[in-house]
């Protein structure tokens, strides 16, 4: 069985949000909807304070409170555990939005362009099934499908991996299977410590944080 | 680093403390037993669910929301509201005693559904906590008691409106003992002084007694749905050990 899954090496992580502008780019996102966020985190207090740069976006949860509170069924979870939305049935009440523990999901009611009117690039792109419903990463679902279809492995050939995992210039970011033991996302999780956003919560994400060597 | 969450604003906040008010006025209603009282209820949880209708994104969808009974407690509040419409116009029509049952059992699963609602948003900590439930309904029954002060003042209406005030303050020193939010200091102080003492103290002035109950309980659930709403934000049980790879 197929578990596909991120790992954000929080070590390499420089936030300098390639990723996001990546992730914009690749799914078209209107202003200020961004499926792949870095956020800059300080933990600590004056003066013992740190920084941390810490990608976030849709975990991809087993257990995803988003599909359960859904109303229409538009929220599911695939066999590979990429959890999708239908946005022909997503009626836009956003409980799932309030639902998601990681402030994954956004809703836009109209179209907006980042300078006021269109760009020729944004009229090409413009997504009228994405207004008024619930939207978030997909872990460029369709990436990996015609990549596998291809014969290509997601997480190792970039033609079918995630576009924010191809932009990332510190290699923080990886993708592929999590049940596959020979896979660079088991190896990586093997040799380091890791955790797993709120964890307490039983969400059980497919987003992994590396933080250290495993001793 | 958490942020109130804008998605569910006023129009959401209206389906909890108008459809609360009109489903717990319709519990109230094996009480009362008067076709005016029911007519009340279901406009009052028709103007909370139109509301709610006015925030979705896709309004002509809005059938949809029927289709997941089998885990989202609002596909379950939905069906709830079909029943309780139901069987409430059936009974403004026939005046059967058991259609007014029947309402009243349907407006209490509705109030149910509302409170394990909100419980189920896992994102908001103000509102997933388990103490959220018994503050709903109690609030709903509350304010339904409330209401009913206007139809009728009878022992059995003034004991049910006594006993359903008392059981929210409970229910709110129990939620509060719990979560911490500064966006329900004032309107819970309102409610334990205005909307619970000074109700119960002017308990003989019923329509005064029931506007300050009625009144508290709406001011604390629209600031519990629109200012309390936090989110979980993020937090990093370990910090990255750079230069380690």
């Amino acid at each position: 069985m197929t578990r596909w899954a991120m790992i954000a090496d929080l070590r390499r992580c420089v936030g300098c949000q390639t990723c996001t502008a990546a992730c914009r780019q690749a799914n078209a996102t209107p202003p200020g909807v961004q499926w792949r966020r870095v956020v800059d985190l300080e933990v600590g207090e004056y003066p013992d304070v740190k920084r941390a740069f810490v990608p976030v976006g849709c975990m991809h949860c087993e257990d995803p409170p988003c599909m359960h509170v859904c109303p229409s069924t538009a929220t599911r979870k695939r066999a590979d555990g990429i959890v999708t939305i239908d946005y022909d049935l997503c009626i836009g009440c956003a409980y799932c939005a309030v639902a998601c523990p990681y402030q994954a999901r956004f809703k836009v009611d109209r179209q907006e362009f980042a300078y006021g009117g269109s760009t020729e690039d944004e009229r090409e792109n413009l997504h009228p099934d994405r207004i008024g419903v619930a939207t978030k990463c997909t872990f460029c679902v369709d990436r990996i499908d015609a990549g596998l279809a291809r014969g290509l492995t997601p997480g190792v050939d970039p033609e079918a991996t995630p576009a924010c995992v191809n932009s990332c210039i510190a290699k923080a970011l990886h993708f592929g299977d999590a049940e596959n033991p020979a896979s660079n996302v088991s190896q990586l999780l093997a040799e380091n410590q890791f955790f797993r956003m709120h964890e307490e919560l039983g969400t059980g994400p497919g987003f992994y944080y590396l933080w250290d060597r495993r001793p | 680093m958490r942020w109130l969450q804008r998605h569910w604003d006023a129009r959401a906040a209206a389906n909890f403390t108008f459809g609360g008010a009109g489903s717990g006025l319709l519990v109230c209603s094996v009480l009362l037993q008067e076709p005016y009282a029911v007519a009340l209820g279901l406009t009052l949880m028709a103007a909370g669910l139109g509301a709610v209708w006015l925030e979705i994104g896709r309004k002509l969808r809005a059938a949809n929301v029927f289709f997941n009974p089998f885990t989202s407690w609002m596909s379950r509040e939905s069906l709830a509201a079909v029943a309780v419409f139901a069987c409430g116009l059936s009974f403004l029509v026939f005046r059967e005693a058991v259609l007014l049952y029947g309402a009243a059992l349907a407006a209490a699963a509705f109030l149910w559904c509302q409170a394990r609602m909100l419980h189920a948003a896992k994102g908001i900590p103000a509102w997933r906590a388990p103490q959220t439930v018994p503050l709903i309904v109690a609030t709903g029954l509350a304010e339904g008691t409330s209401l009913a002060l206007l139809f009728s003042a009878d022992t059995a209406v003034l004991a049910a409106f006594a006993l359903a005030v008392a059981a929210r303050f409970l229910a709110w020193r129990r939620y509060r003992a719990a979560v911490a939010s500064e966006a329900l200091e004032a309107p819970g102080k309102a409610l334990v002084w205005i909307g619970t003492v000074a109700a119960l103290a002017l308990f003989l002035l019923t329509p005064l007694a029931g506007l300050a109950a009625l009144a508290t309980g709406w001011w604390l659930k629209l600031a519990l749905v629109t200012r309390a709403s936090l989110n979980q934000g993020f937090s990093l049980p370990h910090l990255p050990v750079r230069g380690a790879r």
